[in-house]
Order: C-alpha cells, then sequence, then structure tokens
C-alpha cells in the first residue's frame, strides 16, 4: 500500500454553530435550522445568490463546505481535483416529503421541479461541485448512523489510485430541526493520521 | 491493482425474470415500453414500462416470505436471489453488499401506502434486504441519481481492490411511482410516446421499472460463463448545472478518459458502447458532444431505453449485463426508437441486430447532480464459447 494520508482539516455544523479545526467560528442563539444558516451564510460572506434556491440539505452540505474549502485554498496551490464523498441517514426525504405533499391531492396537484430536482441527495455534491469548479469524483452514501469505516475506504482508495488529489469527506443530514454536518479534507499532508479511529474521534469531538 | 470481475446476474424486468430471456427478447427488437393508462394506482397515464404485479407476486410465492415487503423490495429480493443461488457464494465475513437506489421505497410516503414511513428511508430498506438474505456485513447503499447503478459497479470493484471484501453483491432497482412520474413530468421530461434516444424526432424520456443483481468478485473460481473483467472506470461532475447537462459534455468526457487512463487502453479499440441515451434533447446531445472530444464517434453505440426506459438506479446496472450479453454473443443490439441523427455531432448509432466479434465494451451514464460515470469491460473467455 501507498503512503499514508492525513487530514487536513475539520468542520461542523451542529447545534447553532459552525466550527473549524476545533474552533467555533459562528455561533447563533437562533434555534430554527433556515434562519440559523441564512445568518452563518452571511456571517461568511458566502455572496452567492444560488445558495437561497437551495433546499435545507444543500444549504448545509454547501456552507460546511464552503467554510473547509475556502480555508483550505489559502493554504495550498490552488488546484481542482477535489473528490467529494459524503453520507447521510435520510438521504433527501426533508425535501422528498415537500414534493409528496404537493401531489397528495388530486385537486391540488401542483408539482414543481424546483422542489423534485433536489429529491436526490447528491444534489448537494453538485451545488458544491459548482460553486468550486470540481471536475471530480464524487459519490453519495446513505448510512444507518455515521460510518467512518466506509468513508475512509473510499477515500483511501481515490487517493491510492490518483483519481484525486484531495478528499472532501463527511456526512451531512436534516431531518426536522435536527442537522449535523461534519466535512473533513483527505490529503497527503496534514495534522491528523487518515484512519477510521481518528475520523470518529474528531466526529465526536 | 487487483483484477475485478462482473460475474453471475440476473435482471427483473417486464421482459423477463431472468438474464437470458431478457436479453433474447431485446435481440428480436421487443420492448417492455407501452401505454400505461388506467392503473388505478398512478396518477397519470405515461408511456413506459411497468412489471406485471401479478407476475411479480406469482415469482415471489416461490420464496420464503417471512414478512410483508414492499413493491421495490419483491424487486430486488427476487434479483439477488437468483444471482446468490447461481454464485454458490456462502455468505461471509469476506462477502459485501450494494444496494444502488434513487428513490427506494419512496411510494411509502404516499398517503394510500399501510408502510410506515421510515420504510422510505434508505437504511432501512438496505437492512431488509440484509437481514433477509442473511448477509454478515452491514449494506453499502449508493444513491447517487442516475449514475448510481454503473457507480455501484465502480464502488465495488473499489471495496475489492482495497481488499475489504472477496465478493461484493450488487443489487439495483427502482419503480415508477408517482413521486417520479409527477416530478418528472413537471420538468416537461416525458415522453408521451415511445422514447427516440438520439433521434431528430426525440420527445424526452419514458419511465421504467427493474431490478438487477450481479456478482463482483476478484476470485477465478467463481466466474460465470459470460464473466467480464472492469479494465478501467471513473466518475467525474459536470461542475455546471444540477439539472441540466453539460454543453461541452466536460464530465462524461472526464469520466471516460479516467477509465481509460486506468485501462490503458486506447479509446478506438473500444468495440462497443452502451451510452446513457435518455431521449432528452439535451442529454443525447451533450454525449454526442463527449464521444467526438474523445474520439469516439465512429464507435458503435446504443441506448437501451428505448427497450426499458429510464430505471434510473437501476439503469447503470442493467445495461451492464445487457453489455456482457452482447460480447458474448457478439451480437450489436439495435438503438430503438432510433431512425434519423439528431445531435449536433455525429455518432455512430446501432440501428438493426448486427453480428461483430466484441471483446470490449464501455458503459456510461450521466445524472442530476452533474454527475457522469464509464466503465470499461473485457470478456474473460474468448474461445468459441458457449453460445455457439
Amino acid at each position: 500500500m501507498s503512503n499514508t494520508h492525513h487530514i487536513s482539516a475539520h468542520g461542523h455544523i451542529k447545534n447553532n454553530s459552525v466550527t473549524l479545526n476545533g474552533e467555533v467560528l459562528f455561533k447563533s442563539s437562533d434555534q430554527e435550522f433556515s434562519s440559523f444558516i441564512r445568518s452563518a451564510a452571511k456571517h461568511f460572506e458566502i455572496n452567492y445568490p444560488k445558495f437561497y434556491k437551495m433546499d435545507r440539505l444543500s444549504k448545509l452540505a454547501f456552507l460546511a463546505a464552503d467554510v473547509l474549502l475556502m480555508d483550505n485554498k489559502s493554504k495550498s496551490a490552488p488546484e481542482n481535483n477535489i473528490a467529494i464523498v459524503l453520507s447521510n441517514r435520510t438521504s433527501s426525504l426533508d425535501t422528498d416529503q415537500k414534493h409528496q405533499q404537493t401531489i397528495n391531492a388530486r385537486e391540488h396537484f401542483f408539482p414543481s421541479p424546483s422542489i423534485f430536482v433536489y429529491t436526490l441527495p447528491n444534489i448537494c455534491i453538485g451545488e458544491i461541485s459548482i460553486k468550486h469548479q470540481l471536475h471530480s469524483e464524487n459519490c453519495f452514501f446513505i448510512f444507518e448512523d455515521f460510518n467512518a469505516d466506509h468513508l475512509y475506504v473510499n477515500a483511501e482508495y481515490l487517493l491510492n489510485a490518483q483519481k484525486a488529489q484531495k478528499v472532501l469527506c463527511g456526512w451531512v443530514d436534516i431531518e426536522e430541526n435536527n442537522y449535523e454536518a461534519f466535512l473533513y479534507i483527505v490529503e497527503e499532508n496534514g495534522n491528523f493520521t487518515h484512519c477510521p479511529k481518528e475520523i470518529k474521534r474528531l466526529y465526536t469531538s | 491493482m487487483t483484477k475485478c470481475f462482473l460475474s453471475y446476474h440476473n435482471i427483473i424486468s417486464s421482459l423477463g425474470f431472468d438474464t437470458s430471456s431478457v436479453f433474447e427478447q431485446i435481440k428480436m427488437g421487443h420492448s417492455g415500453l407501452r401505454p400505461i393508462d388506467g392503473l388505478p394506482h398512478f396518477c397519470m397515464s405515461f408511456f413506459g414500462d411497468v412489471i406485471p404485479t401479478e407476475q411479480l407476486n406469482a415469482a415471489f410465492t416461490d420464496l420464503e416470505r417471512p414478512k410483508k415487503f414492499t413493491r421495490l423490495e419483491h424487486m430486488l429480493i427476487l434479483s439477488l436471489s437468483k444471482t446468490l443461488k447461481s454464485s454458490g457464494i456462502k455468505l461471509d465475513h469476506r462477502v459485501g453488499l450494494i444496494i444502488s437506489t434513487t428513490k427506494g421505497n419512496i411510494d411509502v410516503l404516499e398517503e394510500t401506502s399501510h408502510f410506515p414511513k421510515e420504510r422510505a428511508r434508505l437504511g432501512i430498506l438496505g437492512g431488509i434486504i440484509k437481514d433477509y438474505f442473511g448477509f454478515l456485513n452491514d449494506p453499502i447503499v449508493l444513491s447517487n441519481a442516475c449514475v448510481s447503478g454503473i457507480l455501484a459497479v465502480s464502488i465495488a470493484k473499489r471495496y475489492l481492490q482495497e481488499n475489504v471484501y472477496d465478493h461484493i453483491f450488487i443489487v439495483a432497482g427502482d419503480i415508477i411511482s408517482d413521486f417520479v412520474l409527477s416530478g418528472f413530468s413537471s420538468f416537461h421530461a416525458l415522453s408521451a410516446t415511445a422514447c427516440k434516444p438520439y433521434d431528430k424526432d426525440r420527445a424526452g424520456i419514458n419511465l421504467g421499472e427493474a431490478a438487477a443483481s450481479i456478482l463482483v468478485t476478484t476470485n477465478h473460481n467463481f466466474l460465470c460463463n459470460d464473466a467480464v473483467e472492469i479494465l478501467g472506470e471513473g466518475s467525474a461532475n459536470d461542475a455546471n448545472h444540477i439539472s441540466g447537462p453539460s454543453r461541452t459534455g466536460e464530465g462524461l468526457f472526464r469520466s471516460v478518459s479516467s477509465a481509460l487512463q486506468e485501462a490503458q487502453f486506447q479509446a478506438d479499440h473500444i468495440d462497443y458502447i452502451s451510452a446513457h441515451g435518455t431521449a432528452t434533447l439535451y442529454n443525447d446531445d451533450m454525449e454526442s458532444i463527449a464521444f467526438n472530444r474523445i474520439g469516439l464517434q465512429r464507435t458503435p453505440l446504443n441506448s437501451l431505453k428505448g427497450y426499458f426506459g429510464h430505471t434510473l438506479g437501476a439503469s447503470g446496472l442493467l445495461e451492464t449485463i445487457i453489455g456482457m450479453q452482447s460480447l458474448y454473443h457478439n451480437t450489436l443490439i439495435g438503438s430503438a426508437g432510433y431512425e434519423n441523427l439528431g445531435t449536433s455531432q455525429p455518432l455512430n448509432i446501432i440501428k438493426k441486430p448486427t453480428p461483430k466479434e466484441l471483446n470490449t465494451f464501455l458503459k456510461t451514464a450521466s445524472g442530476f447532480g452533474g454527475c457522469n460515470t464509464a466503465a470499461l469491460f473485457r470478456k474473460v473467455f474468448s474461445q468459441n464459447h458457449i453460445y455457439n
């Protein structure tokens, strides 16, 4: 097997706060997701009109990725071969239910393409890819719980096979008012060894 | 890197409940597409490919039935049971399970469904499949829009090459539901008649439903007579639009290039392309641009959507299994619905079943979210094979 890889950065969005590498960058008293994510986007100066058209899962994934990638970019040479491997428990069910509501009653049948397009979990990967111009490998997995072992295998393969220079990995899940994003970047150099144990430790920290 | 193979397989479709019957049907030009009208469980009439429920139920009574399953679970279990049985593999800690689906049991969200809403969670669906067969490892559920079925093949290969498992079973499937019908209809993406991929009169997609399953293995002792080696695979995002194909075919171009680079294979040596070809105006044109950029405009190409419709998370795997049959029958299958070229760049669309010595084929798919996946396959057995 090849070189050991490292986790160079990690970030969380949960409990009304945004952290990067363990440091709280933004905290709000807002308990409700939509207003929290809006104030967070304002704080991080996300000047990206499309952000406000995204569904809740994409907003969560997009902001978490943006905080990590903007910071990572400033530390390394610009390149765009960053693969994206994301996972969650509820797929796109948050928006699936919204689409279902538009078709439940035959007399109020008004399905909307702007809702339907978000009824796939990997759309949030598309949103991240567009913003950061990542023409890279991507995959979305569904697990009942955060699964460091599987994220580890996929990131290792992509780096070992030289299909990516870095891998943006993690978990983005939203269900009613429970939300959590945990993303991290795996590459050659970084502070933490890339192994399932370290991924789990950073996830629970 | 460890060599990986696609081996025992099954297709559950309105054209048949095993691969060889389905292949015989499409070789004769028979399509599963038909007008679906007056089926009370659909919110609209449409042109598509629906598996007759009575046939599905009849086939399922042959299996052990400890509890009530959803329609999709019936299809997945039926398909995987056949593949498992023919492979003869015993489920131990070195056998993995990948499930590919875009929408899973989405029909349980309907108000009339008798199933609990949590059944729509893909992890729950995965657990049901795992428990039915007694897999020892938790399922890896993959949901990556319309590339899921072929991406599942890539991911299986990667787990084998990272030495996590010795064998992986993939089962892929999606059903037609009001959910997807209404959604694609709101996009004005549905064709009212049989779809016509790459044709100048193409007018959109037909939805289809199917399940497919396959064994992916590194072990030569578990290869079926029509096994293929996975020479290379790759995925790439368009980074362009979440629901519209790239104007330059960037992601498809890059994914094919990545697969070829891994395989150390020249584009013009590919014998056949099983493309995505949904029959929407923009998708098919995007493909023509990407294939021309790679130099594949003269390679015989088809879309199988004219036989099965777009079976979403099943399509990539189902079409790969058909590709394996094409190789071993040395037969190019005609691209159903195609008459006159309607893409901005030239393509060599297969018009009718054509005998040709075949060794390799490329499978491609593209989907919402800007995703694209390509994989290159080669015959394992090149002697005068069993079908002659």
